[in-house]
């Protein structure tokens, strides 16, 4: 492709060009067969140093970076929230500047608040990467998702993709509906009306409170975990009652295109938002979105790196 | 030293004057204001261009002592008013300790009399400690001084509790002022909610988190028939509320600040936590219905709820970000840029909003006007002269705003207070 990569970092999916998503994506396929290979490593990124910095427990995506640096020789350290120095009071910024001080090429950030990872790359200069900050993006989420749906059905434009569950506070809807409007989807988010942001469609996206409606002629079915904490919180009186209205099930599949795909960031509440026999079900790319996850972070640690600029 | 003002075009409300003319100052004192004025011996300063006006009041400032004098000082909030053009502030009881007993509020007229650069008057708490369960000395603390009660930083969310500090307090003529929020509604929330807030996934503070505590306010208000004032109004509808308790006849004043006239929720873009305040900015919607508000007569006083908030405080998270801006520097400015030039108000109804109504107010008989015998308080404005805000150029000890870098029409020539020239040009004396 003849545009370089140019981002010092990547924070969202918002701000990218539909160029610089396509970018991503093209170099993902030319990543996922490295995983493949019985010796699973290439020296990409030899010498680069990789922080990851995770303010907020995680094993699927920490583990797909991790892997995704190691295999291709990065070195990496692990900072957790409990072993940093932000109990003692340090601020966000002190510590970032003290991990930029070890000359550090790289940092993987996952924080609870949104913008977090926008603060630390306006104020150091390693590359920030936002593996999920508060309820704003998880862009490479977004990007697997994508690069997945693609595989699949050889196109993104066109697709009717619906989003289901509590998109409010989820990061991985926010980027997938960025990602999925830019490259042409049509996408439909649903959920109960609580746990809807306001003014969504402003974002181009469609809203209804029908799961049926979202179902029905949908291509792509995203379902998002539901947090069993937020039970409390009033925002829907019971697990069951929102399983009853929002839970995927074989009943509520009748009326599914019969290609459908069914999709799940993970981890996955069985039962709450969707059944095992849909999540383990023909329709379900859940398990292939795993492991697309570590080629698309592969491709993004490639290209923010700036190997590829620099022609090493 | 007396002064002779030469020229400049003086706008007093409270003496219908809006015209050029001569203004002198003679002992402390308001002396004469007319045409061609001869004062033998007087300092003569020419004002051709400028706008006279009485001396600005803010009646919501943070000035940080006692307990954040890291942030701000009676000195250096006294120097930031200055330059603003205002001669005389409010202070909000949020410090630490609480102006919240008279031992307090003679701690806070000790000190701006030690400073005594401007007119400082304090607020002082309607709760102990700001907490909502218990009344403060309201006796006490207005023998003490204090011009009016305010929970500010939070609400009294106990109704019955506010109707209880309203009917005291009114018989000691204080009037309580607002700070109208929804706890339950605003929980958490760190913006103004709507679009932005959900495509930067901040949790958002809806508009009826305020305007419902501004309609239960006034009806409490109508109940106890006391002095109720309402802070920062930022939505559309809470000045819809005020214009509609207006209209009932009830005893109700409010104010808003120049970011609600000036900038929008947009200013946030980008993780901003410059543009963090409470009540948060909000939409163009709600920034036409606030200058509405403002020229129809619905909102009284143009306030800056200055709130100096260290770098640490700022340079965090926004979810951690502290509330707050300042705003005594800029507030002439932007009162110029968006509303005098955007034809919301003229200089009258700017004397109206920043002087005359908060003099009243707070009850000062002396202040507000520009009447002969009057406490010669005079801010000269010079609306000609770009200037851009720049951090190292702040006179608040604190820099927390979102102005920087933006361009700014006109500011203070010339702050004089009680017969002192306080500050001309740029320069303090």
């Amino acid at each position: 492709m003849a545009v370089l990569w140019k981002k010092k970092d990547l924070l969202d999916l918002e701000s990218l060009s539909t160029q610089e998503i396509e970018m991503i994506l093209e170099t993902t396929g030319s990543f996922k067969e490295i995983s493949q290979r019985p010796i699973k490593k290439v020296p990409t990124l030899r010498g680069q140093t990789v922080v990851l910095f995770f303010f907020e427990p995680s094993t699927r995506t920490r583990t797909s970076f991790e892997l995704a640096a190691k295999r291709m020789s990065a070195d990496i350290v692990n900072i957790q929230t409990s072993s940093s120095s932000l109990t003692k009071g340090e601020t966000l910024k002190d510590t970032a500047r003290n991990i930029e001080a070890m000359k550090v090429n790289m940092i993987i950030m996952r924080h609870s608040s949104s913008g977090a990872p926008h603060l630390l790359a306006r104020s150091v200069s390693p590359s920030i990467i936002n593996a999920g900050d508060g309820s704003h993006e998880h862009p490479t989420q977004g990007l697997l998702d994508i690069f997945t749906i693609r595989e699949h059905k050889k196109k993104i434009e066109g697709l009717n993709v619906s989003i289901i569950g509590d998109i409010a506070h989820s990061r991985v809807a926010r980027s997938n509906i960025w990602g999925l409007t830019k490259l042409g989807a049509n996408v439909t988010v649903c959920g109960p009306a609580t746990l809807m942001p306001p003014e969504i469609e402003k974002l181009g996206v469609k809203v209804t409170y029908d799961i049926k409606e979202a179902i029905e002629g949908a291509d792509v079915i995203n379902m998002l975990r539901i947090q069993l904490e937020r039970q409390g919180q009033s925002l829907f009186p019971s697990i069951r009652d929102y399983s009853m209205s929002f839970g995927l099930d074989a009943d509520k599949m009748k009326i599914a295109k019969k290609d459908v795909l069914i999709m799940h960031p993970g981890p996955i509440n069985r039962g709450v938002e969707i059944t095992p026999e849909i999540a383990d079900g023909p329709y379900s790319v859940i398990l292939e979105q795993v492991t697309n996850g570590i080629a698309v972070r592969m491709a993004v640690l490639y290209l923010v790196s700036g190997v590829k600029e620099r022609g090493e | 030293m007396d002064i002779l003002l030469k020229g400049g075009r003086i706008s007093d409300p409270a003496n219908g004057m809006d015209a050029e003319s001569d203004l002198l100052i003679k002992d402390g004192k308001i002396a004469q204001a007319g045409k061609n004025i001869k004062a033998a011996g007087a300092k003569q300063i020419d004002c051709k261009g400028k706008i006279v006006l009485p001396g600005l009041i803010d009646v919501h400032t943070h000035f940080r002592q006692p307990g954040r004098e890291d942030e701000e000082t009676f000195i250096t909030g006294s120097r930031a008013a200055l330059k603003g053009g205002f001669t005389s502030v409010l202070c909000m009881a949020n410090t630490s300790p609480v102006v919240d007993n008279k031992g307090v509020v003679e701690y806070v007229y000790a000190e701006a009399a030690k400073a005594g650069l401007i007119n400082i008057y304090t607020a002082a708490a309607v709760t102990k400690n700001l907490e909502g369960k218990e009344l403060t000395e309201i006796g006490q603390i207005a023998a003490a001084g204090a011009k009016a009660l305010s929970d500010d930083g939070k609400p009294v969310m106990n109704a019955e509790m506010l109707r209880r500090a309203m009917e005291y307090a009114k018989m000691f003529g204080l009037p309580v002022i607002s700070h109208c929020e929804d706890l339950n509604l605003s929980r958490n929330g760190v913006m103004n909610e709507g679009a932005l807030s959900t495509r930067l996934g901040l949790k958002g503070i809806p508009r009826a988190s305020e305007t419902v505590m501004v309609i239960r306010d006034i009806e409490i208000a109508q109940l106890t028939g006391a002095k109720l004032h309402i802070a920062h109004v930022s939505a559309k509808e809470s000045v819809e509320a005020v214009r509609q308790a207006k209209k009932r006849k009830i005893k109700v004043t409010c104010e808003t600040c120049p970011h609600y006239f000036t900038l929008t929720e947009e200013a946030v873009l980008g993780y901003n936590t410059g543009a963090k305040v409470n009540p948060p900015l909000r939409t163009v919607e709600d920034v036409e219905a606030v200058k509405k508000g403002l020229s129809d007569g619905t909102i009284d006083i143009i306030a800056t709820d200055h709130a100096p908030h260290s770098g640490e405080e700022k340079d965090v998270e926004f979810d951690f970000a502290a509330s707050g801006m300042i705003g005594l520097e800029f507030a002439a400015s932007l009162v110029n840029s968006e509303l005098v030039k955007g034809k919301a108000l003229d200089w009258k109804g700017v004397a109206e909003k920043m002087s005359m109504n908060p003099a009243a107010f707070l009850g000062l008989k002396n202040k507000g006007s520009l009447s002969a015998g009057a406490d010669a308080d005079v801010t000269v404005f010079d609306p000609a002269g770009d200037w851009t805000v720049e951090a190292g150029r702040i006179e608040s000890k604190s820099k927390n705003t979102p102005l920087i870098g933006r361009k700014m029409a006109g500011s203070a020539a010339l702050t004089i207070v009680g017969g002192k020239i306080r500050y001309e040009n740029g320069k303090f004396s």
